[in-house]
């Protein structure tokens, strides 16, 4: 299966989008373009399900990557556009597809500039995918940079409250995680000098971008000890890693739905994504090293982040908190560097993003209809609009970690995975994160009790509608996959384990 | 194959949860009416499902030593950690699983039934029955778990039914605070749970309960020394490392079971319909508590240190409860208390293990399976004296036994079996606990026999303040103005226009069958069945140790009778009397006040309000400093720009005569 | 006739260099900037003419380029003051300072 293809139909998408006339003919187009990307996702699936083996054929295709493709670019600095999947890349494309189609379907009101939202999302998920399937150093870089321009001018444009300083400030410090991960991604390129660490193209020079020659290559310790901080803390900052989250509150609750739902559900995975694969696949003594570092400001995230949930007004700054939090759970259980917590992180990269996309989207269509955020003003929505109330409770179920919804896997697979490694303060570590999730119970039934159940807080309230048929799609989409995953976790749990 | 044969009892956690699924989506406009039916029958078909498992289990399961083995039906690898370390969906087949699914499916379906009566007219019937088939799958799930994690997803999925059905009536605040108080209070226990969890998993790398047993217990002992802080063998703080994973774990039961300090959300959660709290506040989901514990019984009863805690916390808790529960006027919070008193003695019979005598288990399975019985039958009855008078305070009841008439029967019956009069099933389960206790600690023996007596005091206490007090015929009060937080009747419940009339055929069926299983439950030989081991035990009749908490019993109710059969003015003299202590009780000894507190003003204005304060300054304050700090090194480097031909011809000189210094300097 | 040292036509030509780029960078009327702009060339002129007399005394290509410099800045000045011109029009001053437009 050619993997291009990933990032090819949202670029046709896009085209196509820029001839069309009439709003209605502009969301058609962006919705079969997320729609054609998500067949694409199961396809791609199914086609590594069948690759592997799984499902008792003869032992499938046990190589690290699948579907590679590789075709020069710079050959004179051995940059090559090369392509290919693995388990955790298929689980975050098929993650991306799901976050992509609820996103284009809540956004399917927008009145102003349709065209250009629509185009500006979709080269947001082309960025995404290329991330995704980039077996390049240079290439995914490059992917990771397309993705940040347009969130800016989502944020600007379409956002509501103090959108323009939100903007600013999201995009000036995801630009300047991307600087610290080009320094990393130059350290690591310069130092990568060993006779026969390039493989196909020309000269075979000393020095090169490619992701699994490096892995085999052993990077010198001291390099990999002064690059590992800027790409970590580069990775980090789009993960939310403690300092650097402040863009998180901001960026998400000024942005219009759609990118809040893109930025928590699959652009801070970007950050988790390249943490795994760059930073500690390729420099494992350095990542050994740093470990207790990224422990402690892990679980500073998950705590510090819970706390200051509590004490939010606005349900949008809640969530926000709240994926600050969760995402600490990814940082944490990838720092544990144990096979299980890493597995963990993986599983809440996916869980998390669906389930913050489905908060979002709940947040979203509450705000439509009631024009406000503040859970004060809000107030008995259950009896007035049901199913967004049922899938905003799912939501805060799958954040508390309610078993038979993914957040349990994730978080239960990481608890024991970071328990898993010997050292009291790993264990203490581990406790706190553990504890998070009291103060997550107590906030999302907090907001949960006085946004959706009580009584009804203003008269004006009693005559809004309920979801839509997009918005329902949507929620019913992100339901599916939460619960796919809650209920069945063991085929998620393989398919990161292969 | 004996694990082929129970393999049907796979369908008994799933027909409720086909129930919670059908309702659940499709309960509101479809099947509206007929949920009710929907959900009864299911659990009809689980709860015979059940019965036959038990039959067959107990009357030919037993093993060729004659003792009761645990089987284990289904091997789903659900989640899995590592090679053979998983957590399994597995189901358990041994002598308590299937008498708590007996007794579970079995109230559940008193419950539904009741409900068809008392919930007819109320606009979410079907939501109602979708989310009490949810609790069921997920009780019963609990009770068949093999895997101490899948128990674990099971607690939680309890947890978050017993919250949707609190918070049921969810337009009122007080109902929504409470069930948000109970899920908060149980997933602060939770978390303990699942720190013991990952703690006894630790090194013996296995999540089943009967490999957890079989290397943490009498035989696996130096695999529990090893366990934990390196360089300390497996002692952490003066402890071993086993009995902190235990001590957590049995936290976590504390939590659900309610017992102190984590009792707050008991009372509170009576906010929820009357059939559900006889549900869920009193025969099972509090009991979950005490079955994890009755699980693990073994390894409690080597960790000498747990067992006393438990015992301490157990009694104290029963004491605790029963004084307040002294005090009380609503009818429902004063059969909480009770509850968690006898809570209280299921958990310290559990505790009495460590020092060699184990009947103490066989007495709280025993009580735990009379309680279920008597404790549902006496909230159902509350739930038709409710649903009569319209309020939950004593003192707008009385007189009700003419217009009651079975309800009072099977009142009284339940009165005297928690009393624990013979020859009523009370009786038998609790005169086995309290000998248990007796060689154990004569202390904790003393008090369960006080307690006993205050047991004995209060329930009829309520009894003669419902039934007897004013002369019957006077109108019971129909000032349904009771205040807010009293609400067991919805806003929309009452298009029953026939309460006036005689109590619906649903609402005195569970009723009549629950008493008549009060009375003979008593007989069962339960020792012959349920022991720690499986090998039967002998059953020792009733002796001459059963004549102390008789006699108590008859004393309290003697003093119940004199104070409050007539109305008089004794009971108030005997507050003013007891002034202080009366009050403290019946502030339920201001601990919801202290939780408030610490959980106001240390834990919300302590961490939380500085942590969002330091957020939004410090760290966001950094960042924007930074960008303050760049704009204003732009505004004072932008003078070079002055737009003044002789400030830039000035400084290209300066530029020349620096590069011509530069090169005069490199080339000589 | 007594040489006259180079070193001191060269002193001369450098006072006159330095004086005239002390009024360019100091003075406000721009007539003024033009005029010491012309003493900072014709002290080129002097620069070359000494060099070309002393030092090659048989060739002349000093003394071409001093002429070339002569016309040129005779050029510079026109235009000079057709710039001033256009600048008083719009500024209505001829001090240099007003024409700060083009700043930060």
């Amino acid at each position: 299966m050619n993997l291009s293809l990933l990032v090819i139909v949202p670029l046709i998408t896009t085209v196509l989008l820029l001839f069309v006339r009439g709003q209605s003919g502009v969301r058609r187009i962006a919705l079969a373009g997320v729609s054609i990307q998500l067949v694409l996702a199961f396809a791609l699936l199914g086609l590594y399900w069948q690759e592997r083996g799984v499902g008792g054929t003869a032992a499938g295709n046990a190589s690290a990557f699948l579907f590679e493709y590789r075709h020069a670019w710079f050959s004179a600095l051995h940059i090559d556009y090369h392509v290919g999947v693995d388990g955790i890349s298929v689980a975050m494309i098929l993650l991306t597809a799901f976050v992509m189609v609820g996103a284009v379907l809540v956004s399917w009101t927008i009145k102003s500039m349709t065209k250009e939202f629509f185009v500006l999302l979709l080269l947001l998920s082309a960025g995404a995918y290329g991330f995704f399937i980039s077996l390049d150093l240079f290439t995914l870089f490059f992917f990771l940079e397309v993705s940040v321009i347009p969130k800016f001018l989502l944020i600007g444009i379409w956002g509501s409250g103090r959108k323009e300083y939100a903007a600013m400030k999201l995009a000036l410090m995801l630009m300047a995680g991307s600087a610290m991960v080009f320094i990393g991604l130059l350290g690591l390129y310069y130092n990568t000098g060993v006779a026969g660490g390039y493989v196909a193209g020309a000269a075979g020079g000393p020095h090169t971008f490619d992701w699994p020659a490096i892995a085999q290559m052993q990077v010198p310790v001291k390099a990999q000890l002064l690059f590992f901080p800027f790409l970590f803390i580069g990775f980090g900052i789009f993960t939310a890693l403690f300092p650097f989250h402040t863009w998180v509150p901001d960026g998400h609750s000024s942005a219009p739905t759609a990118a809040s739902m893109f930025l928590a559900g699959i652009s801070m995975k970007l950050g988790g994504y390249g943490c795994l694969r760059v930073a500690v696949s390729l420099m494992p003594a350095a990542a050994r090293e740093y470990s207790p570092f990224i422990v402690g400001l892990a679980t500073i995230a998950i705590i510090y982040g819970a706390f200051a949930t509590m004490m939010q007004k606005d349900l949008k700054y809640i969530n926000a908190y709240s994926s600050v939090s969760h995402c600490g759970f990814i940082l944490l259980g990838i720092g544990m560097l144990t096979r299980t917590a890493v597995n963990g992180a993986v599983m809440q990269m996916i869980s998390h993003g669906l389930m913050t996309a489905l908060f979002f989207a709940a947040i979203g269509m509450i705000y439509d209809r009631t024009h406000t955020r503040l859970v004060e003003r809000l107030g008995g929505l259950l009896k007035i609009m049901p199913f967004i109330s049922s899938i905003f409770v799912i939501a805060g179920l799958c954040s508390l970690g309610l078993p038979g919804l993914s957040g349990f896997a994730a978080e239960i697979t990481v608890f024991m995975g970071s328990w898993q490694h010997p050292g009291g303060m790993y264990h203490l570590a581990t406790i706190l994160a553990c504890a998070s999730i009291v103060v997550t119970a107590v906030y999302i039934l907090r907001a949960t009790g006085q946004t959706i159940m009580g009584p009804v807080k203003d008269a004006e309230y009693n005559g809004l509608t309920d979801a839509t048929w997009n918005e329902r799609l949507a929620g019913i989409l992100l339901v599916a996959g939460i619960i796919a995953i809650g209920v069945a976790p063991f085929w998620l749990n393989e398919l990161i384990n292969k | 194959m004996p694990n082929a044969a129970y393999l049907i009892i796979v369908l008994v956690p799933l027909l409720p949860l086909l129930g919670f699924v059908i309702l659940g989506l499709f309960g509101r406009k479809v099947v509206k009416n007929y949920s009710g039916g929907l959900g009864t029958a299911l659990v009809f078909f689980s709860t015979c499902i059940a019965m036959w498992v038990g039959y067959d289990y107990f009357a030919t399961g037993a093993g060729p030593d004659g003792a009761y083995h645990a089987f284990k039906v289904l091997n789903i690898h659900w989640l899995s950690f590592g090679p053979g370390f998983s957590i399994d969906m597995d189901l358990l087949v041994d002598p308590i699983s299937v008498m708590m699914a007996v007794v579970v499916s079995f109230i559940s379906l008193m419950v539904h039934i009741f409900s068809l009566g008392y919930m007819k007219g109320e606009q979410r019937y079907g939501t109602y029955y979708a989310y009490l088939g949810l609790f069921t799958f997920s009780m019963l799930g609990l009770v068949l778990s093999a895997n101490i994690f899948e128990m674990y997803i099971f607690w939680e999925l309890v947890g978050c039914s017993s919250y949707l059905l609190i918070g049921f009536y969810y337009d009122r605040p007080s109902a929504v605070a409470a069930a948000k108080k109970a899920f908060v209070v149980t997933r602060f226990a939770d978390l303990g749970f699942l720190i013991g969890i990952l703690i006894l998993s630790f090194q013996t790398k296995t999540l089943g309960f009967g490999e957890l047993i079989q290397m943490l217990g009498p035989g696996g002992q130096s695999i529990a020394d090893g366990l934990g802080v390196p360089g300390a063998r497996g002692v952490f703080l003066g402890f071993p490392v086993v009995s902190w994973g235990l001590a957590l774990i049995f936290v976590g039961g504390a939590g659900k079971s309610a017992l102190f300090p984590l009792h707050v959300w008991l009372p509170d959660a009576m906010e929820g319909p009357t059939p559900v709290s006889a549900l869920i506040h009193a025969a099972t989901m509090v009991v979950a508590g005490v079955y994890l514990v009755a699980r693990l019984y073994i390894l409690y009863a080597n960790a000498v240190d747990v067992s006393q805690l438990i015992l301490y916390v157990g009694v104290f808790s029963a004491f605790l409860a029963a004084l307040i529960a002294c005090t009380q006027s609503d009818i429902k919070r004063i059969l909480a208390y009770s509850t968690m008193s006898q809570i209280g003695y299921m958990m310290f019979a559990l505790g009495t293990g460590s020092s060699g005598n184990t009947s103490g288990y066989t007495a709280s399975m025993f009580h735990l399976f009379t309680h279920a019985f008597f404790k549902a039958l006496l909230f159902l009855c509350a739930g038709v004296i409710i649903h009569r008078v319209h309020s939950n305070e004593m003192k707008d009841m009385g007189g009700l036994r003419k217009q009651l008439p079975l309800t009072h029967v099977c009142f009284l019956i339940a009165c005297l079996a928690i009393s624990g009069i013979p020859p009523f099933s009370g009786f038998f389960s609790k005169e086995e606990i309290l000998s248990a206790a007796w060689p154990t600690n004569k202390f904790v023996y003393g008090l369960g026999l006080f307690t006993s007596g205050l047991t004995a005091f209060y329930m009829f206490r309520l009894y003669f303040s419902v039934f007897w007090r004013r002369a019957p015929g006077i109108a019971t009060s129909h000032h349904g103005a009771t205040q807010l937080n009293h609400g067991a009747i919805a806003p929309n419940h009452g298009a029953t226009a026939a309460h006036h009339g005689s109590t619906p055929l649903s609402m005195r069926l569970p009723l009549v069958i629950l008493a008549v299983c009060t009375v003979f439950t008593g007989f069962i030989p339960f020792s012959h069945y349920i022991t720690f081991d499986g090998r039967p035990g002998e059953t020792v009749g009733p002796g001459l140790n059963a004549i102390p908490p008789v006699a108590t019993a008859l004393l309290g109710i003697g003093m119940a009778a004199w104070l409050y059969k007539k109305e008089n003015s004794r009971p108030q003299q005997a507050a003013e009397a007891f002034r202080g202590l009366y009050s403290f009780a019946r502030h339920k000894f201001y601990i919801d006040e202290v939780y408030l507190f610490v959980t106001k003003k240390i834990i919300f204005n302590g961490i939380g309000r500085p942590a969002a304060w330091i957020d939004k300054h410090i760290v966001d304050g950094l960042m924007n400093g930074l960008a303050k700090g760049t704009a204003a090194v732009s505004a004072s480097i932008k003078g070079f720009q002055s737009g003044k031909v002789q400030d830039y011809a000035w400084f290209f000189f300066i530029g020349i005569a620096g590069l011509t210094v530069l090169f005069i300097y490199i080339y000589t | 006739m007594n040489q006259v040292p180079l070193i001191h036509i060269l002193f001369v030509s450098t006072a006159l260099f330095f004086i005239g780029m002390y009024g360019l960078f100091t003075r406000r009327n721009m007539i003024m900037m033009l005029m010491s702009v012309e003493l900072i060339l014709n002290s080129v002129n002097i620069n070359f003419v000494a060099f070309n007399k002393y030092l090659y005394p048989e060739k002349l290509e000093g003394v071409f380029f001093t002429l070339f410099i002569i016309a040129i800045a005779a050029a510079e000045a026109a235009v000079a003051i057709a710039i001033i011109i256009n600048l008083y029009r719009n500024l209505r001053s001829i001090d240099v300072e007003t024409a700060d437009e083009m700043k930060f």
